[in-house]
């Protein structure tokens, strides 16, 4: 049998005291011992970035963090995101249909999580780098970046055009039949 | 007493209007037209389960764990061609920490290993540390043969046989018009293009790896699994265990991608289902990366080698083409090519041929056949424009009959900025600019079976439920426009279920016909759902049933404002419990139709930097024919996910084979690369909402079309950038370096 280790950590602000393998990474903990399957197991390889968790505000693979080296450390899943409300980029991403299957979503929003809060007005190219871990096979990104972007302006108390009436991007038009 | 009912229908697209009659059973609601005023179809709506996944809160497989379940996974051959000689199942079986195992007999697989991965046992242990040391551990040994993993292995010269002695090249029969067709061709009266286009593998990449949970409860078997087929799966698991399908439940309530590789139970499910029964416990087994990679299935490759002759007039006169394409161990490598464009069927000479070689099979895959033949049809297009001196554009125009394509054709060069577009090779300097074209064409109008359950309460509440799956495109929300639409309320008031095989059956996801099959059976179950409530307010109100509508929340009478009430207070008039219907999918109508196929076209800028062969697509233009739109938010999301992946298909993605080993080199996410954020273009969609009359919704699937022509498009704006063709894709900097180089630019 492997080792156990018993350790307290802080998921979403609550303490959490759990008992597991001591090789178990914060994936395996986040998902089996904590029961939070938000976040995503797609590669385990550190590759797609389904995994994303916050530590200590900074975007990190799950699959790649020895969960005991994290013993204290604020930690963020998706979980988390929603306070009384849904946050901003939560709605934004629903309203805009940043989500198709939704597998890639709850990694793609704690990136971005981290961006909008270090840096309140990114460029296009900001979000696109501060993305440009996790992978997304059907939504297709457009409306991903769409959706920080206007998540940004509403965090930053600007009521912000929904991106699809005013799009400098991915601009789609009504073509009404007949 | 069923009546029938004839209705004038205006179908088409704006321009091109045809009027029909068609007559239907009065339990079929009027056919959706171009008169049709909808107040929810085709508006955007927010994904009815759009909070489940910003949250976190929907499940997929991966995230099932039943009480007490166990890990379950496979003994996997590492080499590409052997044969199994022994396998010790009993130090498997008493390996620490395992619960269960299975033979590769019990599991009717072969003990003939034909390509590297090969499952040879399942186990299921309790933990994935147990599992994965008893699959290191396991004692196995084979006689190991020369394999042919890569198509120049496998067409060499006493090549190592893939399947028995069978011969490993498959070659296309020759028409019978092929000495007609070459005498056109070599007549010298027609400019020909000839060139050999290449197509890579594409494996799917789903994030969600392939995997199911099994649960026996006594004789019943519940199945969790990220599936494309829920129904399918229920039948291929009650034929593969010998269990009759009444005793099989199937959930698949979300999923993380499929794109033609989730349609079987596959392997894992039978192993789980096996390893569950053995073990007395639920398993679960969901691939790994490097196994998903290599052995869920793929797009084939191809190799087309065409001549196209163009008469005077500019019009295809000849053609002829050979295909080959390589499933792998598998079956089913063709590539459509020719389509689309009025080539003279008489004059055409295809070819299609196979090639097996021993790497994982291939599966279907979003639009099969389709984005492959495409690339090569149009780039003997584009080169037999050039070489008539015709415009590529102009070309696709006198060459395509096709009434919603020639708009779209004419509408895409407006957007993409065509009028800026300079000769081929005109562009000088590092950075080059170009544009292209490219044209597809879908069926996609649905059929039988799906049946879809509509339930109303006293209470005013609405539930629509089928048992089919989404894929992520929004089935869920479609059950609740379609019905909303028919019953006049939000759809964000309406209770939706689907993903369950207790629910009424639905379509397999292949072919774009999720929407286009049930969507028609939601709205006919709400009709006659409807129809029954109206009938209980005409009692109320003292009215003809036929008088009323429901619309705005609201049943109304369309002769007398006064006479309404609200849907709830409709809803209280039903005495007892509810009200409920089943609607079923009936045949296309076939007659009194608008049907050419799903059109569509596609375009693209790009500007390639001739010093590094670094291809940048700038901007990508979609003209889509969809039916008329349900929900034009999923509707688009569909058109730009389908665009993405085209674009990761033409400049990125590609299978490696080990020449040696036999392994797929890249099995994994880092080295076989997908697009991501940064590579995105500018990109807009514009819909065409075509009444087609086919079904009562008039709707048509779009989830396949969208990807077919964008890789070709692509590639023919950087011919026009750089006057050179690339005809091998994903065209990387090598192979951009190498046709500017060969091509003295």
């Amino acid at each position: 049998m492997s080792e156990h280790v018993t350790a307290t950590y802080r998921v979403n602000s609550e303490g959490r005291t759990i008992a597991h393998p001591a090789h178990h990474t914060l994936l395996e903990v986040l998902r089996e011992a904590c029961g939070l399957t938000g976040t995503k197991h797609g590669c385990e390889l550190g590759e797609c970035g389904t995994c994303t968790v916050l530590i200590d505000g900074e975007p990190q693979l799950s699959c790649l963090v020895l969960a005991r080296e994290v013993e204290g450390a604020a930690i963020d899943t998706v979980e988390g995101l929603e306070g009384r409300d849904l946050h901003p980029l939560q709605k934004t991403f629903a309203d805009l249909g940043a989500a198709q299957c939704g597998y890639c979503t709850p990694g793609i929003l704690m990136a971005a999580k981290a961006l909008i809060e270090r840096k309140p007005t990114p460029t296009r190219a900001d979000v696109c780098e501060a993305l440009s871990g996790n992978l997304c096979r059907c939504t297709g990104y457009i409306k991903i970046i769409e959706a920080v972007e206007w998540a940004a302006a509403l965090c930053r108390g600007e009521s912000g055009a929904r991106p699809a009436d005013a799009s400098l991007y991915g601009v789609c038009k009504e073509k009404p039949h007949g | 007493m069923k009546k029938d009912k004839t209705h004038k229908l205006k179908l088409g697209y704006k321009g091109d209007v045809k009027e029909v009659e068609i007559t239907l059973p009065d339990d079929e609601p009027r056919p959706f037209d171009m008169t049709s005023k909808l107040d929810i179809m085709g508006k955007r709506h927010q994904k009815v389960d759009a909070v489940m996944k910003v949250t976190g809160r929907a499940k997929y497989t991966h995230d099932m764990k039943p009480a007490g379940m166990l890990f379950g996974g496979f003994v996997r051959c590492p080499h590409a061609k052997a044969n199994l000689q022994s396998i010790d199942m009993d130090k498997l079986a008493k390996s620490p920490g395992v619960k269960a195992v299975v033979d590769a007999e019990t599991l009717r697989m072969p003990t003939t290993i034909r390509y590297a991965g090969q499952p040879v046992a399942a186990l299921a242990a309790e933990s994935r540390q147990a599992l994965e040391e008893a699959i290191r551990n396991a004692d196995v040994s084979y006689e190991v043969l020369p394999h042919a993993a890569r198509v120049d292995q496998a067409t060499a010269a006493d090549a190592p046989q893939v399947h028995g002695n069978r011969g490993n090249v498959r070659a296309g029969r020759d028409p019978r018009q092929l000495a007609e067709v070459n005498a056109a061709l070599n007549s010298g009266k027609l400019k020909v293009a000839e060139v050999v286009a290449r197509t890579q593998v594409q494996t799917h990449s789903c994030l969600e790896t392939h995997g199911t949970a099994a649960q026996w409860n006594g004789e019943h078997l519940t199945i969790w699994t990220s599936t494309q087929a829920t129904f399918g799966v229920r039948g291929q698991l009650a034929r593969g265990l010998g269990v009759s399908e009444s005793n099989i439940t199937v959930i698949g309530e979300f999923m993380g991608g499929g794109f033609g590789s989730k349609f079987g139970a596959g392997y894992w499910s039978l192993a789980a289902a096996r390893l569950a029964k053995k073990a007395g416990a639920p398993v679960k087994i969901m691939l790994d990366r490097r196994e998903d990679q290599t052995d869920t299935g793929n797009r084939p490759d191809s190799i087309q080698d065409m001549k196209m002759g163009v008469d005077g007039d500019g019009k295809i006169a000849a053609y002829s083409v050979s295909n080959t394409g390589t499933p792998g161990i598998g079956r089913g490598a063709s590539v459509t090519n020719p389509m689309i464009y009025d080539i003279p069927r008489d004059m055409t000479a295809s070819r299609r041929g196979e090639v097996a070689t021993n790497a994982g099979g291939a599966q279907a895959f979003r639009a099969p056949g389709h984005p492959q033949g495409s690339f090569g049809l149009e780039t003997v297009m584009d080169l037999a424009a050039e070489k008539a001196g015709i415009d590529p554009v102009e070309f696709r125009l006198r060459n395509d009959s096709n009434f919603v394509r020639q708009q779209q054709y004419k509408e895409g060069a407006k957007k993409i900025g065509w009028a800026d577009r300079k000769k081929n090779g005109a562009a000088t300097g590092r950075f080059r600019t170009g544009y292209g074209v490219a044209a597809a064409k879908w069926g996609g109008t649905g059929g039988p079976r799906a049946e879809v359950l509509c339930r109303i309460t006293n209470d005013g509440s609405i539930e629509v439920r089928n048992g089919a799956q989404d894929l992520g495109v929004g089935t869920r929300t479609l059950l609740a426009v379609v019905a909303g639409e028919e019953l006049g309320i939000d759809p964000s008031q309406i209770k939706t279920a689907i993903g369950n095989t207790n629910d009424p059956i639905g379509p397999g996801s292949g072919g774009s016909r999720t929407a286009a099959s049930i969507a028609p059976a939601a709205r006919q179950a709400a009709f006659l759902v409807g129809r029954e409530l109206k009938a209980l307010v005409a009692q109320h109100l003292n009215c003809e049933a036929d008088d009323l509508v429901t619309k705005g929340g609201k049943v109304s009478s369309l002769t007398d404002g006064k006479k309404s009430m609200s849907f709830k207070d409709a809803c209280r008039l039903i005495r007892q419990g509810d009200i409920s219907a089943v609607g079923k999918r009936v045949r296309n109508w076939r007659d009194a139709t608008y049907m050419n196929g799903v059109a569509g076209a596609q375009f693209a800028k790009v500007t390639v930097d001739c010093d590094f062969g670094i291809v940048k697509v700038d901007k990508l233009v979609a003209l889509q024919d969809c039916g008329l739109v349900i929900n034009r938010l999923t509707a688009e999301g569909q058109v730009f996910g389908g665009m993405i992946q085209g674009l990761s298909y033409a400049l990125f993605e590609e299978r490696h084979m080990d020449r040696h080993l036999g392994h797929m080199i890249n099995s994994d996410l880092e080295m076989y690369k997908i697009a991501g954020p940064a590579d995105m273009p500018e990109m807009e969609v514009v819909l065409y909402d075509v009444a087609n009359g086919a079904n009562n919704c008039s709707v048509a699937g779009i989830g396949e079309p969208t990807m077919i022509p964008t890789a070709a498009a692509i590639a023919g704006a950087v011919h026009n950038a750089t006057g050179v063709r690339v005809t091998s894709i994903p065209m990387t900097p090598d192979k951009v370096l190498m046709a500017l180089e060969e091509g003295g630019k």
